[in-house]
């Protein structure tokens, strides 16, 4: 089938105007008649739930963690870009569209990203009426940074807490919402199931994390907010509860998932220090705006970093992408670190590491100024290490961060399923085969402050509220199947450990479909997965019981389907004979190792339908149309 | 390294808890305090044990979800770390190291050492916000923010909410985190217009809850992670205090007993 994206025509600067004007409206006094349900609480999700409050929906809100402000939006340091071009250096909404789709490697469309873009300048504003302490200079006025290889300044940031503080914004929002009644929170509740009447979604079903209790809960549509995948790895740098379940278990119920494989390493995370390891710390690309990369010129060289002398150090970066250097985006700095050190260069006691040296800033601008710019960054990364990074370079290396596929939504944010929307990271729409740096918050609030407002009304104004209740037999069957799983689960009584078999897949998923993927490595990958699913059926260990608070269940069940969903993940990779973004397929490169695109045969939206874990999944496409920029070999050099 | 733990073990709300020990054996000084607790617990599956239950998330000092009590100190002995940033090279081997929930009237156990901290959700609930709708509000340079608001407002914004102040204080109190959210909207213009109506409504709502009364003790500022200072108490007390009617001067539900907090 060929996807349609539909998005609206027109020029790309009117698209969004038009749309919204041919978009249907619900009265006013009618919109409580209607029931929406948010699964997630991030940026997408509380910003979602909230502005459909105060229209006047009734909005059910569900989270996995105590409180919907601990959502992993939380975590992002770095910043959001908007096209304000308050530094006045040529920055412009088209720059910022245009930027976000070359990062992207051309894998996106061109219609959502220029909307991005469009509406990044609300976001600031919204924030700042909600009182999120945006850094000022001394006139009072908004500070900009640049960041992860923009040109220009555009990077909005609240110390290195963005994330935190554009989320207790939303949260906010959400909580005077609580109060007015028009939302409703659930708290410590996992959706475990879609609940699908005639082909449309009508509900879910959930696990109550305290009780163990399964209940359905009907609305008259739903939003997934529930975040990336990156946890499929393992180790990444997502929160231990992050998962693709919500919406695997959507795409299990005919929703497609869209390019799985495009995943993003991010280049400076803490490097993994022992097998115990539980997950893995990113420290902010910001810092690449004054440390400098650097490994030894010669391989497994022993000595300490001040022994090397200037000229036995490779600035690999610097010497690659003269015009970009430290700068040059994700997915370029991360393959790039992950090269030397296959190639024996790396550092640390493991060998899978680079520097991440601040010297040359320390004497250029001074001790303080560094320690003003990243005073917690380098507190942070002395809590884990032990090491002073005043003193000795940091030690970095890549890390699974962001995953830019995810559930295929149209323009609207709807998924093949009608009245399923898909919202932030869960969804694939705006970033292509790369984000770009800040511009993950930016994708949240966006989709939740001002596009899902417009048009979910479209699709309830179709429908007549309350439709359906919990008690129409596709709940009851949603939730005896629930039931039925955790059983399963439960009495399998094997002797190996959720976490045990997490950290098989990961190391499976990291070392056949991580930075570089190739025919042989995917193909291995899509052996051992089966494999290792089979295994877990028969050998999984999960003490306690289903009706009980019990965490080894929640993880049991969530792994389950990483298991299922890191097969697709594979497939997609090995289907995709090119190398773009984040997805490096060791056949597809340049003479000089870099990525070779193919426009001409992959210049396409991969939306996988599923059928059963025993029959292959369908690739649908959508094709991609560039009517505003010309596909150039992305180049950083 | 090799540790003894005494472990909080509680089946629920209302079931008796009683410290369990347990060994912990090769434990490398590299590894967080949760790895550690992570490595307790697989052995205690694989020996058909139920494993410890406790919160945790993010694991990176951010989320405010972790929250144990380790030898009597939340969040453990590291200064401004959360336990999920806590390694185990602040131990040393043959430590005997005691864990316990958060331990506070509004904050019930649920298991182990899993509290109920939903009384904070009704605090920000009560107030802790600006009450503006999505959409039409004026660009983001229009009122300007002196940096110095800007900062303070930031100082108190950093709270991540996890409960620590209340666990450490004698009297179970939620003023540290009922402070920084009041005096982060109380330095920024957007947040003024509101600023009565809102420290009354929190401060109330936090009585309501059950958390106790500030006394000065500062333990609060001790505890937490994120180094949110008691100076942000004083400053929810002034606000209390402007939000009186006119000639008044003293309120007789004040939140705090005693003088302002000082530093
Ligand atoms: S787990 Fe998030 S702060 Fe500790």
């Amino acid at each position: 089938m060929i996807l349609d994206g539909k998005c609206p025509a027109g020029p790309l600067s009117e698209k969004w105007a038009r749309q919204r004007h041919e978009l249907k409206l619900i009265n006013p006094a009618n919109k409580r008649k209607y029931t929406i349900i948010v699964v997630g609480t991030g940026l997408a999700g509380a910003s979602a739930a909230a502005t459909l409050g105060e229209l006047g929906y009734r909005v059910e809100a569900f989270c996995y963690q105590d409180s919907p402000r601990r959502g992993h939006s939380i975590a992002a340091q770095g910043g959001i870009n908007a096209a304000k071009n308050y530094p006045n250096d040529g920055d412009s909404i088209f720059r910022l569209f245009y930027d976000t789709i070359k990062g992207g490697d051309f894998r996106a469309r061109e219609a959502n990203v220029y909307r991005l873009a469009l509406l990044s300048n609300n976001i600031i504003d919204q924030a700042v009426a909600q009182g999120v302490p945006f850094a000022r200079d001394y006139a009072g006025y908004l500070e900009n940074r640049s960041f992860g290889g923009a040109q220009v300044s555009r990077t909005f940031f609240a110390r290195g807490q963005t994330g935190q503080q554009l989320l207790l914004g939303a949260y906010a929002a959400l909580s005077r919402q609580v109060k007015a009644g028009t939302v409703r929170l659930h708290p410590r509740t996992e959706m475990l199931d879609l609940v699908l009447v005639d082909g449309e979604a009508k509900g879910i079903t959930v696990r109550n994390l305290v009780t163990g209790r399964i209940d359905s809960h009907a609305a008259d549509a739903v939003c997934l907010c529930t975040g990336g995948y990156a946890n499929v790895f393992y180790l990444s740098t997502n929160a231990m509860g992050s998962n693709v379940t919500a919406a695997w278990r959507a795409c299990k119920k005919g929703a497609f998932f869209a390019n799985p494989c495009f995943t993003q390493i991010h280049p400076t995370c803490i490097p993994v220090s022992g097998d115990h390891q539980s997950k893995l710390t990113l420290m902010s690309e910001s810092l690449r705006n004054d440390g400098r990369v650097w490994v030894p010129l010669k391989k497994r060289d022993a000595r300490r970093p001040h022994d090397i002398p200037e000229t036995e150090r490779d600035y690999y970066l610097e010497r690659k992408y003269p015009s970009f250097g430290n700068l040059a985006p994700r997915d370029i700095a991360s393959r790039s670190a992950k090269e030397v050190c296959d190639e024996g260069r790396g550092i640390g006691t493991s060998g899978y590491g680079v520097y991440l040296d601040f010297s040359d800033a320390i004497r250029r601008l001074g001790e303080d100024v560094i320690r003003q710019r990243y005073g917690n960054l380098f507190e942070m990364y002395e809590q884990i290490t032990g090491e002073d990074a005043y003193r000795q370079p940091m030690r970095i290396y890549p890390a699974p961060h962001y995953t830019m596929g995810g559930l295929w939504v149209d323009y609207n944010l709807e998924s093949t399923i009608p009245g399923l929307f898909v919202l932030g990271e869960a969804n694939f729409s705006d970033h292509g085969a790369n984000r770009l740096g800040a511009s993950a918050l930016m994708q949240g609030l966006a989709d939740g402050y001002f596009i899902i407002p417009s048009t979910i009304a479209h699709y309830l104004a179709r429908t007549s509220p309350g439709a359906a209740g919990p008690d129409h037999p596709e709940f009851r069957k949603s939730r005896e199947d629930t039931e039925a799983l955790a059983q399963k689960l439960l009495t399998i009584q094997g002797r190996k450990t959720v976490n045990e078999f997490h950290r098989d897949l990961g190391r499976i998923m990291w070392d056949h479909v991580g930075m570089a993927r190739s025919r042989e490595s995917l193909s291995t990958a899509l052996q051992l997965i089966p494999e290792l699913r089979n295994e877990f059926w028969e050998n999984v260990k999960v003490p306690g019981q289903g009706k009980d608070l019990n965490q080894e269940l929640e993880k049991a069940g969530r792994v389950a389907d990483f298991l299922e969903f890191g097969e697709l993940m594979a497939r997609d990779a090995l289907h995709r004979n090119e190398s773009c973004g984040g997805h490096f397929r060791a056949e597809y490169q340049m003479p000089d190792g870099e990525a070779q695109r193919d426009d001409e045969n992959f210049c396409y939206v991969a939306a996988w339908e599923f059928r059963g874990l025993d029959k292959d999944p369908v690739l649908h496409k959508e094709p991609l149309t560039f009517e505003n920029v010309e596909l150039a070999v992305r180049s950083y050099k | 390294m090799n540790l003894t733990l005494y472990v909080w073990r509680q089946k629920g709300p209302h079931a008796p808890g009683k410290l369990a020990r347990y060994e912990a054996r090769g434990i490398s000084p590299e590894m967080s305090f949760l790895e550690m607790l992570d490595v307790v617990n697989e052995s205690l599956i694989r020996e058909g044990e139920e494993p410890i239950s406790f919160d945790h998330d993010c694991r990176e000092g951010i989320c405010g979800t972790c929250s144990q009590v380790i030898n009597g100190v939340p969040h453990g002995p590291q200064e401004r770390t959360t336990v999920c940033q806590l390694h185990m090279r602040s131990f040393r081997d043959g430590d005997t190291i005691y864990i316990e929930p958060w331990r506070a009237r509004a904050f019930p156990v649920i298991r182990d050492l899993i509290v109920d901290r939903s009384a904070f959700e009704r605090i920000i609930q009560a107030g802790g916000y600006i009450s503006v709708h999505t959409g039409g509000v004026p660009d983001g340079n229009a009122l300007l923010i002196p940096k110095e608001n800007a900062d303070t407002a930031m100082d108190a914004a950093e709270c991540i909410g996890c409960g620590a102040c209340v666990a450490a204080c004698p009297n179970g109190s939620a003023m540290l985190f009922t402070a920084a959210k009041v005096s982060h909207l109380a330095a920024l213009p957007q947040g003024r217009v509101e600023a009565k109506r809102r420290v009354c409504l929190m401060t109330e709502e936090m009585l309501r809850q059950g958390f106790g009364s500030c006394s000065n003790h500062y333990e609060c500022q001790a505890a937490c992670p994120k180094g949110i200072r008691v100076s942000f108490i004083a400053k929810l007390n002034r606000e209390f205090i402007k939000a009186l009617p006119r000639g008044t001067n003293t309120a007789p539900p004040s939140p705090s007993h005693g003088t302002e907090a000082k530093e």
